[in-house]
């Protein structure tokens, strides 16, 4: 894998204060921890751009028009997501879309790929009988979900692992999902992830995607969700 | 509309893969046409075959398997055929402008005028939150606008479709990107196909 230097091109770090009436919130938009053609040939430059730039942000702006003057301002954002079924549609659809998106940047890495190591590893092997196996499950999921969403690998209450899969952009933090969890490791299956290079071959979309799968910052999650 | 039954096949398109350029260029309809729905029919054909729905036509497998979770992988295939080939038909060269008189009648009826309703359609279109279609549809005697997820259609709620916008995102995104109202105008503007709304309408 080729090394890159890791470039902060972005704009500078949008700190948001959400607290006017005296709550407390952690919404910002952080910059993208990569240039936008760091993931190439994988991601494309294009790619990253609009979804970044203009997808992700686009969520964010809204979640935070749809937040302004209310009291859900002062939540911090996954205590927010933990109560979407009594959420309006704007904060669940536009939060979801911003934690989603913040989560996917980081789990991707120019220096990602290879096989996880370590706890993760093992528990890894553990659940699913082997990282290929693993691979195999997550990308079926990623496969069979229809319309726009989301696929994940989560921590249960318990400790154990699962693959999930959610819609559009719902996610296992949510009460509104059949099984909810902490993810550690996400694939956006919207199309516009991935229609400029691979337009409707979401399979070669999703082969690609482990190649920058940043197994490091998918421990640091589990490790922390344990 | 389609009474064919297995193995079923994709409809011609009704206009060359060029014609709608440049609000539709020849390459989304490549895609579109090509392997998008062309892979509906090939996924159709494989669920159904050997099953009780290999004998009926598509209408008649939407109609069987919609809302029914277990068979949602028949229902999705078969629906976005049905969703496809009507949407073709609702797009023409050289569409766009004033609609008909008697459809233009209805409008006016039902919304106050044309413009309205156009607004009313494209911010249907602007607000179907992930993939799916927006619809002018006549329930009863009137004409209404819906939106629909992913390979929902109006077909199975009782409503008559009269024309169809695909807002999934592999509609536009070669051409508009993230800009799914650029494509929401460009189409009504340019590409709708106002007679075939009336043509639908018994």
């Amino acid at each position: 894998m080729k090394k890159w230097i890791l470039l902060m091109v972005l704009p500078a770090l949008l700190s948001l204060s959400c607290s006017q009436d005296g709550g407390v919130s952690d919404l910002r938009f952080d910059p993208l921890p990569y240039a936008y053609d760091a993931l190439e040939p994988y991601i494309d430059a294009e790619t990253m751009e609009l979804h970044y730039s203009r997808h992700h942000k686009a969520y964010f702006d809204n979640l935070v028009a749809a937040l302004k003057g209310t009291p859900l301002a002062r939540q911090p954002l996954e205590v927010l997501l933990a109560q979407a079924s009594r959420l309006p549609d704007a904060v669940r659809n536009n939060g979801g879309g911003h934690y989603n998106h913040a989560f996917f940047w980081k789990v991707m890495s120019p220096d990602g790929g290879g096989v996880p190591e370590g706890k993760l590893g093992e528990k890894i092997e553990a659940s699913f009988g082997s990282f290929d196996a693993f691979k195999e499950a997550f990308t079926k999921a990623a496969l069979s979900r229809f319309g726009s969403g989301w696929v994940w690998l989560c921590v249960a209450k318990d400790g154990s692992l699962f693959i999930t899969s959610t819609a559009n952009q719902d996610n296992p933090l949510m009460d509104t999902v059949e099984k909810q969890g902490k993810p550690i490791l996400a694939l956006d299956v919207w199309e516009h992830a991935y229609y400029l290079s691979y337009q409707n071959k979401r399979g070669s979309y999703i082969d690609a995607f482990w190649h920058v799968v940043d197994w490091d910052a998918v421990a640091a999650f589990f490790e922390a969700s344990l | 509309m389609n009474q064919q039954v297995s193995p079923h096949t994709l409809p011609a398109l009704p206009y060359a893969d060029n014609a709608l350029d440049p609000v539709i260029t020849a390459s989304t309809i490549g895609f579109h046409y090509g392997k998008h729905h062309r892979a509906y029919v090939d996924n159709l054909n494989r669920h159904i075959a050997g099953t009780e729905y290999a004998d009926m036509s598509l209408e008649d497998i939407i109609r069987a398997t919609s809302g029914k979770a277990d068979k949602a992988g028949i229902f999705n295939n078969a629906a976005q055929i049905w969703n496809h080939t009507f949407y073709w038909k609702s797009l023409r060269p050289g569409g766009g402008g004033e609609p008909p008189a008697a459809l233009k009648e209805k409008m006016e009826a039902e919304f106050g005028s044309v413009n309205t309703c156009k607004t009313v359609f494209s911010a249907a279109a602007l607000t179907q939150f992930g993939s799916g279609w927006t619809w002018l549809v006549l329930d009863g005697e009137s004409l209404k606008v819906v939106k629909t997820a992913n390979a929902d259609l109006p077909l199975t709620t009782g409503l008559k479709p009269l024309l169809t916008l695909d807002v999934w995102e592999h509609a536009y995104y070669l051409d508009y990107q993230n800009r799914r109202p650029d494509y929401v105008k460009a189409v009504l503007e340019k590409l709708i196909n106002w007679d075939f709304a009336l043509e639908n309408i018994p």
